[in-house]
C-alpha cells in the first residue's frame, strides 16, 4: 500500500494555512503539491435561500456520510415533495438517498442518525431540476440507471421537455447517447407489463424538470418553513454543451418542503500567500505548476475545477506528476538543497500544541469503525467526531 | 459506436455457465465459508463476480496444485492461456496465464501498468484495455453497468473492454490486451509504483 511505503508520510489532523502555513512547508520541503479539492459549494444567491428546510447538497452528503461539521444539520425530512437544484451526479446521490428502501441504506456505511431519520422521511417525491435541457444534463449514466432501478420508486418525467431529442442522437458521441437513450427510454417508452406493476406498487416517485432556475424560496407565513420554490422558465438557444439557458418571463411554483442546491462544489483559499482566482474557484496554474509560486504545485478539483470522474482527476494528477519530474530534469525545481522536511515541521508542530495522526494511526480508527459496524452488518459505523477519532488515535 | 454491442457474436455468458455450473454437494468447498453461492457471500455479487469465482473454485475442486506467483509448470496444460500485454511504450510483455484469470489482476501479477482504481467494482474505468480483433469477439457481452463505466473512458475504441471484466479462457488463446496510450510513465527513469 502506497501509504505504508517507507518514503511516504501521512500527518492528519494538520490544518495547513492555520497550523502551518504555505511558505513554512516550501522551506522545509523542495516541492509542496496542492491537492484539497473543492471543500466549498457555489451558492444560489437567490431570496430565501436561507430558510429551514434550504440546504446545499455538500452539507446534505455530508450529513448521511459522517462528516463530523455537518453532524448537526437535522434535515427536516417531514415533508411530501423535495426539490434538488442541479443534475450532476451528486443530484443523483442525495435524490438515491432520500427514496431508497431503509432496507437497503441498511447495509451500507451511512451513519446511524441519518439511517433513524431516513426511516422517519416523509418524502415521497423528488424533483431533479436542470436550468437547460436533456442534452446537457451533467450526470452521468450510472446514476441515471441506479435511479431507474430503485427499488419501491417510479419514474416522473414531462414528455414534452423530450421533443426533437431522438432526432439528435445519432451524431452524439456514444456516452451522452447512450445516456440520453436511457432517459428516453424511461420518459418515453410504453412500460412491459413487469415493469408496469412494478410502478403501480411503487410509493415513491422521482422525474428531472429542465428548463427551469430558482428565482425564490418561498416561506410559509406563520412557520417560515419553506412551502414552495419559484422557478423561472427558460428556452435554450444553441445546442450542445454550449446551449445557453434564457429567461423566458414566465414562473413557475412548485410546492416543496425541502430544497438542496447542487450546483457545484467551489476550491477554498486556505493560505493567503497563494494566488487564487475566486471567479473559477481554482488556484492559476499551468500544467498543475502554481502561477508565481515556484517549488509548489496543485492537482485534483483545486486545479481545475469541481467536475470529472476517478479517471479523469487519475490522469489530471499524472499530468501534475509528469510536470514536476520535467522541473526537477531542468533545474526548474532545484532538489541539490538539503532540505528539513518533517524534522521541522514535526518540530513546529510540537511546539503549537497540533497532534498529527500517523498512519498507523488512522489504521486504529478504521479498524474501531469496521468492528463497529461488524455488529450491525455495516461495512463500517463511523465515528462521528473529530474528538472520538483522536482518543482512539492516541491510544 | 454503440452499434458495436450488435456486431460483437459471442458466446452467451448463460451458455458458459450452463457448461460449468457445479454439483455443490461434490464441491469441497460446499458449506464452507469461502463457497461464494452460500446466502451470506450473496450480497452485492453481480452475475459476473459469480461466473468469475465458479470458474476458481472448478479449478480447486479438480485438485490441482496452484502456486499463487503466476507460474505455471504445475498447471494441467489444457489449463494454459498465453496472452500478451502491450503496454504504453508499445512493449510487448507476453504471459503464460491459466482459465478463470482476470485480465486486470493478471496484469498486476505481472507489472503491467494497469489501473484498477475501484478494484474490479465496476465504478471505474481506469482498467480499460483494447482486445485483439480476433478475440474480441469471443468475450461474453458486456454487462450495461460496463458499457456505463466504458462511456468514461479516454480513448474508446470498438475493441474497448474493462481488464477488471475479462476472465480468460481457453479459446482466447493468444489474445492481445494493448493499454491505451492516455498517460505517460509515472518516472523518468520508467519506475512503476506497484499497484496495490
Amino acid at each position: 500500500k502506497k501509504a505504508k511505503h517507507s518514503r511516504c508520510n501521512f500527518y492528519g489532523n494538520v490544518n495547513v494555512g492555520r497550523d502551518v502555513t504555505i511558505n513554512e512547508l516550501k522551506e522545509a520541503y523542495h516541492a509542496v503539491v496542492l491537492s484539497y479539492g473543492a471543500e466549498g459549494n457555489r451558492t444560489m444567491g437567490v431570496p430565501g435561500e436561507d430558510l429551514a428546510g434550504v440546504y446545499a447538497a455538500k452539507d446534505f452528503v455530508g450529513w448521511y456520510n459522517g462528516l463530523p461539521n455537518c453532524r448537526e444539520l437535522n434535515p427536516d425530512l417531514s415533508c411530501e415533495t423535495a426539490v434538488i437544484l442541479g443534475q450532476g451526479n451528486v443530484a443523483l446521490d442525495v435524490a438515491r438517498i432520500l427514496l431508497a428502501p431503509i432496507s437497503m441504506l441498511k447495509s451500507t456505511d451511512i451513519t446511524q442518525p441519518a439511517l433513524e431519520a431516513l426511516a422517519q422521511s416523509q418524502v415521497r417525491r423528488v424533483l431533479i431540476v436542470g436550468r437547460r435541457g436533456p442534452l446537457q444534463i451533467a450526470c452521468t449514466i450510472k446514476e441515471i440507471r441506479e435511479m431507474v432501478n430503485l427499488p419501491g420508486t417510479k419514474p416522473e418525467m414531462l414528455p414534452a421537455d423530450f421533443e426533437g431529442i431522438s432526432e439528435v442522437l445519432k451524431d452524439v458521441p456514444r456516452p451522452r447517447k447512450r445516456l440520453t437513450e436511457l432517459m428516453l427510454k424511461t420518459a418515453l417508452e410504453t412500460p412491459g407489463e413487469k415493469e408496469l406493476e412494478r410502478r403501480k406498487s411503487a410509493s415513491r416517485s422521482w422525474g428531472f424538470r429542465f428548463f427551469r432556475s430558482p428565482v425564490e424560496v418561498l416561506a410559509e407565513p406563520r412557520t417560515n418553513k419553506t412551502s414552495a420554490i419559484r422557478l423561472a422558465v427558460n428556452r435554450l438557444e444553441g445546442s450542445g454543451a454550449d446551449a445557453q439557458a434564457v429567461l423566458t418571463g414566465e414562473v413557475e411554483d412548485v410546492t416543496c418542503g425541502l430544497v438542496i442546491s447542487s450546483i457545484g462544489y467551489r476550491s477554498l483559499l486556505i493560505d493567503p500567500g497563494l494566488p487564487f482566482d475566486s471567479r473559477k474557484a481554482i488556484i492559476p496554474n499551468s500544467m498543475g505548476r502554481i502561477q508565481h509560486t515556484p517549488g509548489v504545485y496543485c492537482s485534483g478539483w483545486v486545479k481545475t475545477g469541481p467536475t470529472g470522474v476517478i479517471a479523469t482527476t487519475m490522469n489530471n494528477s499524472f499530468d501534475t506528476a509528469r510536470s514536476m519530474m520535467e522541473d526537477m530534469d531542468s533545474g526548474a525545481l532545484d532538489v541539490s538543497a538539503v532540505k528539513s522536511g518533517s524534522q521541522s515541521i514535526t518540530a513546529l508542530l510540537r511546539g503549537r500544541g497540533v497532534k498529527p495522526v500517523t498512519f498507523a494511526d488512522w489504521e486504529k480508527i478504521d479498524s474501531v469503525e469496521t468492528k463497529k459496524g461488524e455488529a450491525e452488518g455495516k461495512p463500517r459505523e463511523k465515528l462521528l467526531s473529530v474528538e472520538e477519532m483522536l482518543q482512539v488515535a492516541q491510544t | 459506436m454503440a452499434a458495436s454491442a450488435a456486431v460483437r457474436t459471442s458466446v452467451g455468458l448463460t451458455l458458459k455457465l450452463s457448461r460449468i455450473i457445479p454439483d455443490c454437494s461434490s464441491c469441497p468447498l460446499y458449506g464452507s465459508k469461502s463457497c461464494v453461492r452460500s446466502a451470506t457471500n450473496s450480497q452485492r455479487r453481480s452475475s459476473q463476480d459469480t461466473f468469475r469465482i465458479i470458474y476458481r473454485h472448478l479449478q480447486t475442486s479438480i485438485g490441482l496444485y496452484h502456486s499463487d506467483d503466476g507460474s505455471s509448470n504445475t498447471e494441467d496444460p489444457d489449463d494454459v492461456v498465453n496472452v500478451v500485454y502491450v503496454d504504453r511504450t508499445g512493449q510487448r510483455i507476453p504471459v503464460q496465464a491459466k482459465v478463470g484469470d482476470n485480465v486486470m489482476y493478471l496484469a498486476h501479477k505481472h507489472g503491467i501498468d494497469l489501473e484498477g482504481a475501484c478494484e474490479a467494482s465496476l465504478a471505474c474505468s481506469t482498467c480499460h484495455v483494447y482486445v485483439s480483433d480476433a478475440h474480441f469477439d469471443k468475450l461474453p457481452e458486456p454487462d450495461e453497468r460496463e458499457d456505463d463505466m466504458l462511456d468514461m473512458a479516454a480513448m474508446l475504441q470498438e475493441n474497448s473492454r474493462l481488464g477488471c471484466q475479462i476472465i480468460l479462457t481457453r479459446e482466447l488463446d493468444g489474445m492481445e490486451l494493448t493499454l491505451p496510450k492516455v498517460t505517460r510513465n509515472f518516472y523518468v527513469d520508467g519506475h512503476v509504483p506497484k499497484p496495490h
